[in-house]
């Protein structure tokens, strides 16, 4: 829902780690995105195309490794995928206690260069 | 030539969170995140608890809306100081936007401190702010399926009201089913049932504050 303050985070850490590493281009971001971070892909790459287009990233390609809510059950300890209702009973031993020990993710995982 | 960069995109917002809520630690201010969608009730809540506790600490409330100061005049009109930020379209109030808030607070005259988020049951629950705490509100006529839908902000907070008990009798909100979903997220939540509008059930929820306040 917030895409464009996001991409503009991305966007500057992006720059930053460039000018860091003296390059000419940013030919790529690649991103992990958790389920529950609520972002959505085509969302942040119309923002960042528009972002990025006098900056030497304007050309990069994003791309996005997206990780599934986990659940890990309290009662047994069992870790399973989270179902499309949330939250779902153990499939194990059928109770309803859960941590989620991923989903969350957002960060920027790496930049290709020129 | 790929370079690991390994960095959360949210970390300059988590990183002024981590400032601000230095700084309410260093003057002994509690601050409170209170969050919910639109119209569940945040800003009633928030005049009941002045009301109930106005004796016993010295409290402030920053407001933030998309627009207008009606929530901050609401306060303001009890003798309590509020602030009022605009986010001027953003969905969520960010860690930067209440480190400006503090800057028009003296919180060396003040015990507990009310942020109240835009009203919005998705995104608020994505950046902490730097308050100690979070607590949500849901209304009874939202429906007791929103924990299943919205799951995010439910396993964020420690403490839930549901609001507007008195609708109950017009409406099929179930208590077992908003429990189980709930607790199966977030087991160590605190849930109360309140009316802000007949202050039924407001005296739990003040008893649970006044011993935060008191550790």
């Amino acid at each position: 829902m917030h895409e464009l303050a996001v991409t503009q985070n991305i966007l500057d850490i992006a720059l930053e780690k460039a000018e860091e590493v003296q390059a000419r281009k940013i030919t790529g971001i690649n991103l992990v995105i958790g389920d529950m971070a609520g972002i959505l892909d085509d969302c942040v790459q119309f923002y960042f195309d528009f972002l990025s287009k006098d900056s030497i990233a304007s050309d990069a390609l994003l791309s996005f490794e997206r990780i599934h809510t986990r659940f890990l059950c309290r009662a047994c300890g069992h870790t399973y995928q989270a179902g499309d209702s949330l939250p779902s009973k153990c499939p194990r031993c059928g109770e309803w206690g859960v941590e989620v020990v991923a989903g969350r993710e957002f960060y920027i995982d790496s930049i290709e260069v020129d | 030539m790929k370079i690991k960069v390994l960095r959360d995109i949210l970390s300059a917002n988590d990183e002024i969170a981590a400032g601000n809520k230095q700084m309410l630690d260093s003057y002994g201010v509690l601050a409170i995140d209170v969050m919910s969608s639109p119209g569940a009730g945040k800003t009633s809540l928030i005049l009941r608890t002045i009301e109930k506790l106005k004796d016993m600490a010295k409290i402030a409330v920053i407001e933030g809306d998309i627009a207008s100061s009606i929530d901050a005049d609401k306060i303001n009109k009890v003798g309590t100081p509020a602030i009022q930020i605009n986010t001027g379209g953003a969905c969520h109030l960010d860690a930067n936007m209440l480190r400006n808030g503090l800057r028009n607070i003296n919180l060396a005259d003040i015990d507990l401190l009310f942020v109240e988020n835009v009203g919005n049951l998705v995104c608020p629950a994505e950046l902490q702010i730097g308050t100690q705490k979070r607590m949500m509100l849901l209304s009874v006529p939202e429906g007791d399926d929103k924990p299943s839908k919205y799951p995010l902000m439910f396993t964020q907070v420690e403490a839930i009201v549901v609001n507007k008990i008195d609708l109950l009798p017009y409406s099929d909100f179930d208590f077992d089913n908003f429990h189980r979903t709930v607790s199966g997220l977030n087991p160590s939540v605190r849930i109360f049932k309140a009316s802000c509008k007949t202050g039924d059930g407001i005296e739990e929820w003040i008893s649970w504050l006044k011993s935060e306040l008191g550790k």
